[in-house]
């Protein structure tokens, strides 16, 4: 039996239909990458899978006693609140000072864990918030754009982390990304979505379905697009990014390249965001 | 040998602190201060329906606040209550309620009392309200303390724990609807908000976890009531008005001192 099955969802926003006819599968071990575009239905995708969100159609089946460590995309700790780093992991079940400062060491910040949560970077809250899905064994990880905010060495201890536990004991991942060239190394699988599952595969597969090069551009050029701009962006933020950025997403799968810079620009939109929360976070 | 009266209304307010206090960091930490400002304001339309129905008026009180905080809620639930939809809310029920009042016939009531509070004329009887609701209160927040915080730290994180965000956001409306109606003899509909934020806000200055702050902010909203009926007597000044003024000064004071260090 699958982990956890999704069958035919469409997820609506108000009117809108975010997602639709979507057919996915989970088993133990494997590591699946939602790969899409901004606006194409990842994140909603994932939030239904882990019940933050309901389905309007179709039906979410999970194994009975499914555990699942979640990591959402991005959480905001009001300064107002004070809570530890350890308070935070007993939220909301108890868990003992040992499962604490393991789970913390794992994911390499294990001398947070007196910091104030409001008082972490975006990259500490990142490796926290799995620390926490880690603590319940988890047969399933489910994560949101896990990577943001992580530098490279980060990103890559990341994934190997995610190996380890999935060599170790079997634990599936399912990951939403729109990091393609890590995406293509560290997956099993890749759901390519836009709207819909677009294609579906081998990340070998997926890299040469013409779905996916029409969203993603073909071959190198949209891959090496995207690295650039992920050097540009943590360099020189501001920088590069005056050019045309279509954020309009017209899903015009024609021209592949618009589309890999509306990624790239959507990726600046959210380190974007977050500054002004930690702003938010100084007052 | 401190007078009768006196004893009353200090345990008066000292009863309404222990449900205020825990259930005032939720109210800023979520940041659900126009909700008080807007349940506490429905209030007095709550003290026109008691009236208009011979019902008592924590009944009254209950039922209005209850029905204005989920209503403050529901809209806050959808994405939809800015700030103006709040403020409008928290206003005309204010409003409403003082024309209510003296649309009853025959009703000859001192509304002051209901807007600023009367707590040297809290009874026994009183008082046995007041500190049964606060015990309610304080009973669900316990009990639910966990689940509140994971809810009001991360819904996303909430509903991936088996939690229901929703139900734990009602626990938090009801209670905030049962501490208006019980301090509304206390310190009146205009200061139960200030009760709520005022003493919380001071707490997180001196404390490093939620529970703390919870009970630091009990803390200081004792203070603040002893302070402030003793500085009424002394000056003979509004006993209500006054303990809220407490409560801000001990606010500003906590603004002076160094914020505590991890």
């Amino acid at each position: 039996m699958h982990l956890i099955e999704a069958r035919g969802i469409e997820i609506r926003h108000g009117s809108q239909t975010v997602l639709s006819g979507v057919d996915m599968a989970i088993d133990r071990g494997e590591i699946v990458t939602v790969l899409g575009p901004n606006g194409s239905g990842k994140s909603s995708l994932v939030r239904a899978l882990v019940g933050a969100m309901p389905v309007a159609r179709g039906r979410i089946i999970r194994r009975d006693g499914l555990r699942i460590g979640y990591v959402p995309q991005r959480i905001l700790i009001d300064p107002v609140l004070p809570l530890t780093v350890r308070r935070f992991l007993s939220l909301p079940d108890r868990v003992s000072d040992d499962a604490a400062t393991d789970a913390l060491d794992r994911t390499g910040v294990g001398d947070l864990r007196s910091r104030q949560m409001s008082d972490l970077s975006g990259g500490q809250l990142q490796r926290v918030l799995l620390a926490r899905a880690l603590i319940g064994r988890p047969d399933i990880l489910i994560l949101d754009e896990p990577t943001q905010g992580l530098d490279q060495l980060g990103e890559a201890a990341f994934y190997r982390l995610l190996e380890d536990l999935r060599s170790a004991s079997g634990t599936a991942v399912l990951l939403v990304s729109h990091d393609l060239h890590v995406v293509m190394s560290a997956s099993d699988r890749v759901i390519c979505l836009n709207g819909h599952i677009c294609c579906e595969g081998t990340p070998q597969i997926v890299s040469e379905a013409p779905e996916y090069r029409a969203l993603f551009g073909t071959g190198t050029a949209g891959t090496l697009a995207l690295y650039r701009h992920d050097h540009n962006h943590s360099h020189d933020d501001g920088h590069g990014h005056g050019h045309s950025h279509d954020h309009t997403h017209s899903h015009d799968h024609a021209n592949g390249h618009d589309h890999a810079d509306g990624n790239a620009g959507h990726r600046h939109t959210h380190a974007a965001g977050r500054v002004p929360a930690k702003e938010d976070a100084g007052t | 040998m401190i007078d009768d009266f006196l004893l009353r209304a200090l345990l008066a307010g000292m009863g309404l602190m222990l449900a205020a206090g825990p259930l005032g960091v939720f109210v800023i930490w979520r940041r659900m201060a126009y909700v008080g400002d807007a349940t506490s304001h429905a209030a007095i339309l709550g003290v026109a329906l008691a009236l208009a129905t011979s019902l008592p008026v924590i009944v009254g009180t209950v039922f209005i606040a209850a029905t204005m905080a989920l209503l403050v809620a529901g809209l806050s639930n959808r994405g939809r209550a800015t700030d103006t939809v709040l403020g409008v809310l928290a206003h005309s029920a204010l409003a409403l309620g003082l024309v209510a009042v003296a649309l009853i016939p025959g009703a000859r009531i001192d509304l002051s009392a209901y807007l600023f509070g009367d707590i040297l004329a809290v009874s026994w009887r009183d008082l046995i309200l007041v500190w049964g609701g606060a015990f309610l209160v304080l009973g669900l927040l316990v009990w639910r303390w966990h689940a509140l915080l994971t809810t009001t730290v991360s819904g996303e994180l909430a509903v991936a724990s088996g939690l229901n965000p929703r139900r734990e956001g009602l626990i938090l409306t009801l209670s905030l609807a049962l501490v208006v109606a019980v301090s509304l003899k206390i310190v009146g509909a205009l200061l139960v908000a200030a009760m709520l934020i005022v003493p919380a806000a001071s707490a997180r200055a001196f404390s490093r976890s939620p529970e703390a702050m919870a009970a630091v902010a009990v803390g200081f909203g004792w203070l603040a009531v002893a302070g402030g009926l003793g500085a009424s007597l002394r000056f003979d000044t509004p006993a209500g008005p006054t303990i809220v003024a407490a409560a801000a000064i001990l606010f500003a004071a906590s603004l002076g001192l160094p914020r505590q260090k991890p």
